[in-house]
């Protein structure tokens, strides 16, 4: 059934039963906003900058029609404000124009695929907490010259948000939901689409030559600078990962140390309490929670080391996909000089 | 080569710049896919859309459009009126993302240059200094997409402004991005998926193959003579030929198993760190305490 999404009174949206809408499945870009976001990202690179994301949803489509890009900040504070009025004023100018005046999510560029943050997942929340369904584009603009164009939309998925909002990571909750590291973030898949009226003039305007600049990126032989900062990266990720294993290791071993006081002091306890029975006197209480032994102990949050895996994992990937991408081009450097 | 004309008693000349213009335009694709958004949501009773045109210009003269916002305008038969604060308040905004963009001209859709569009015209050279306008034929007159631009230069007789005069400027439309993008992306009106590594590999080497076959045949014809052969493309083909290094067979072997064995030793390592993470995630949430 249809879903508008910008058109709903106040009172429509009180009123009416919460429907149930349907899975997003796929995100529909506009050329325009592929080309706008990979040219802001691709001019302030290697810093990193975010940008707001507008169109529409409809249905199990996300549609994202237009983008334009957020200033950076150098100290935040002052420029709060600043932020917030450049946002409705941008918001305000484009709607006088007829484009799309809805927000649907915010785009960011990323180095190397290093993105997953707990920040991410603040500001994933503030975005849920206001519309209904939102999207983050990930674009890389260090992997454009290998020929690849590297756009990722995520969002996060549902049973993590839920978590998240409780704000309790232990171990139980956790292998209660079956909420493991692959669940955290969620994939969805990007078409493009395009006006009649671009792709008539695109169609005019393809130059004659049979290469393009893209066969040139993807064929080129050197590989091992990107290879060589994957690998630095996964390094560091592994340390960091190692650290929040040590914290880990450190929690259980004061457990069980604190268990092992408490079983000596409830021993402690009881002799007591037989030596009082014999004189006649009041058993003493077998707990005394002011004592620092039974403070119970804070199970750390497992969320960093979700995050780190993921991490890792996507190092994992493109360091995979490079990898492949490497043999084919070995092969065909034999084959040609066999010839 | 300036002409002049003289009028009647007094010394007056009528101006008349017929010198080309030392400028050049250069335009990205980001600025067309813009005009072009802007131009299918104008308003109904709108005829075109004008907009300012931001960007740089280099220190010979060759003028980068970067990029572009639409401004609402009214236009009737005999005037024409611009939003002059929106105008300002965008390029405000603009500025905040990107200081190094300023204005460079504006755009219209439509063929050829109108009446209403001298008097935008010195709007906005009030703005800058010799701005560009460019015109972006979204009705496809003639059957062809044309993007042109223009400088404008007065024709002034003594003191007073006559007309002005619009001269064409070369325009190059600086489609690297896109290509880099990939047409196949940007062209069609719809496309399922972006391409991932291994199948963008795919087509490239495809593209490559066919290439080669193409060469392989050209030569094979003109040696068989069934074609003439022309020299320069005889050149090109020795040329990239010799390009190709010279190794004697056991040092490409050598360099070739090298690389190899560092690539698989690269899948090994990724695979073995994939299965670490999930012993390690295991060991995390499955330990119970007590």
């Amino acid at each position: 059934m249809a879903n508008p999404a910008t058109g709903r009174s106040f009172l429509q949206a009180m009123t009416s039963v919460e429907e149930v809408a349907p899975p997003l499945r796929v995100v529909q870009m506009e050329g325009l906003a592929v080309l706008k976001i990979i040219k802001h990202c691709k001019e302030f690179s290697p810093a990193l900058v975010t940008g707001q994301l507008l169109g529409l949803d409809v249905g199990s489509v996300l549609e994202v029609t237009n983008c334009f890009p957020f200033p950076t900040r150098e100290e935040d504070e002052e420029l709060e404000a600043d932020g917030a009025n450049y946002q409705l004023e941008m918001m305000r100018c484009l709607r006088e124009v007829n484009v799309d005046n809805n927000t649907v999510g915010w785009y960011q560029s990323t180095l190397l695929g290093s993105f997953q943050t707990a920040e991410l997942i603040e500001t994933f929340m503030n975005y849920q907490e206001n519309i209904r369904r939102c999207v983050c584009i990930i674009y890389d603009p260090s992997r454009s010259n290998q020929g690849v164009v590297a756009l990722k939309a995520l969002r996060l998925s549902d049973s993590f948000m839920d978590l998240y909002r409780s704000n309790n990571f232990n171990g139980e909750k956790l292998r209660e939901k079956k909420l493991s590291w692959v669940n955290v973030f969620e994939e969805i898949p990007i078409k493009v689409s395009n006006s009649a009226l671009i792709s008539a003039f695109m169609t005019e305007l393809e130059p004659d030559s049979p290469v393009t600049q893209c066969d040139f990126d993807r064929l080129k032989l050197s590989s091992a600078p990107f290879m060589e900062r994957n690998l630095e990266f996964l390094i560091e990720c592994m340390d960091d990962l190692t650290a929040e294993q040590n914290k880990f290791q450190y929690y259980y071993r004061n457990i069980s140390r604190q268990q092992a006081q408490q079983q000596v002091w409830l021993q402690k306890r009881r002799q007591e309490n037989m030596q009082r029975k014999a004189a006649g006197e009041e058993p003493l209480p077998e707990e005394d929670p002011s004592n620092p032994i039974f403070k119970p102990i804070v199970e750390p949050s497992r969320l960093d080391s979700y995050l780190i895996t993921n991490q890792i994992s996507n190092y994992c990937n493109q360091v995979n996909g490079a990898a492949g991408q490497g043999f084919s081009k070995l092969y065909l450097m034999k084959a040609l000089h066999e010839n | 080569m300036a002409t002049a004309a003289a009028t009647s008693s007094k010394q007056t000349v009528l101006q008349y710049p017929g010198a080309a213009p030392s400028v050049s335009a250069r335009i990205h694709p980001v600025v067309l896919f813009n005009i072009c958004d802007a131009f299918v949501r104008r308003p109904d009773q709108a005829g075109r859309v004008i907009g300012t045109l931001l960007g740089s210009t280099s220190s010979d003269g060759t003028v980068e459009i970067k990029n572009s916002y639409v401004v609402p305008h009214n236009e009737s038969a005999d005037q024409v009126a611009l939003d002059i604060d929106y105008h300002h308040n965008m390029f405000v905004s603009h500025q905040k993302v990107n200081p190094k963009e300023v204005i460079v001209g504006w755009f219209s859709t439509g063929f050829g240059v109108s009446g209403g569009s001298s008097l935008i015209h010195e709007f906005y050279s009030r703005e800058v200094q010799n701005p560009i306008h460019l015109t972006v034929d979204s009705g496809f007159t003639n059957g062809e997409a044309s993007i042109k631009a223009y400088v404008s230069a007065s024709l002034t007789l003594g003191d007073r402004q006559l007309a002005a005069h619009f001269q064409e400027i070369p325009l190059d439309m600086r489609l690297i991005e896109a290509e880099r993008v990939g047409f196949d992306l940007l062209k069609n009106t719809s496309v399922d998926k972006i391409p991932n590594d291994l199948e963008g590999m795919e087509s490239s080497m495809e593209r490559l193959y066919t290439l080669i076959n193409d060469v392989y045949k050209y030569v094979d014809d003109v040696v068989e003579g069934r074609v003439q052969g022309d020299n320069n493309i005889g050149r090109f083909i020795a040329e990239a030929l010799a390009s190709l290094p010279k190794l004697s067979p056991t040092a490409f072997d050598k360099v070739f198993n090298d690389k190899i064995q560092d690539n698989l030793s690269l899948v090994y390592l990724s695979s073995l760190t994939r299965t670490q993470l999930s012993i390690a995630e295991k060991l995390n949430t499955a330990a119970q305490i007590l």
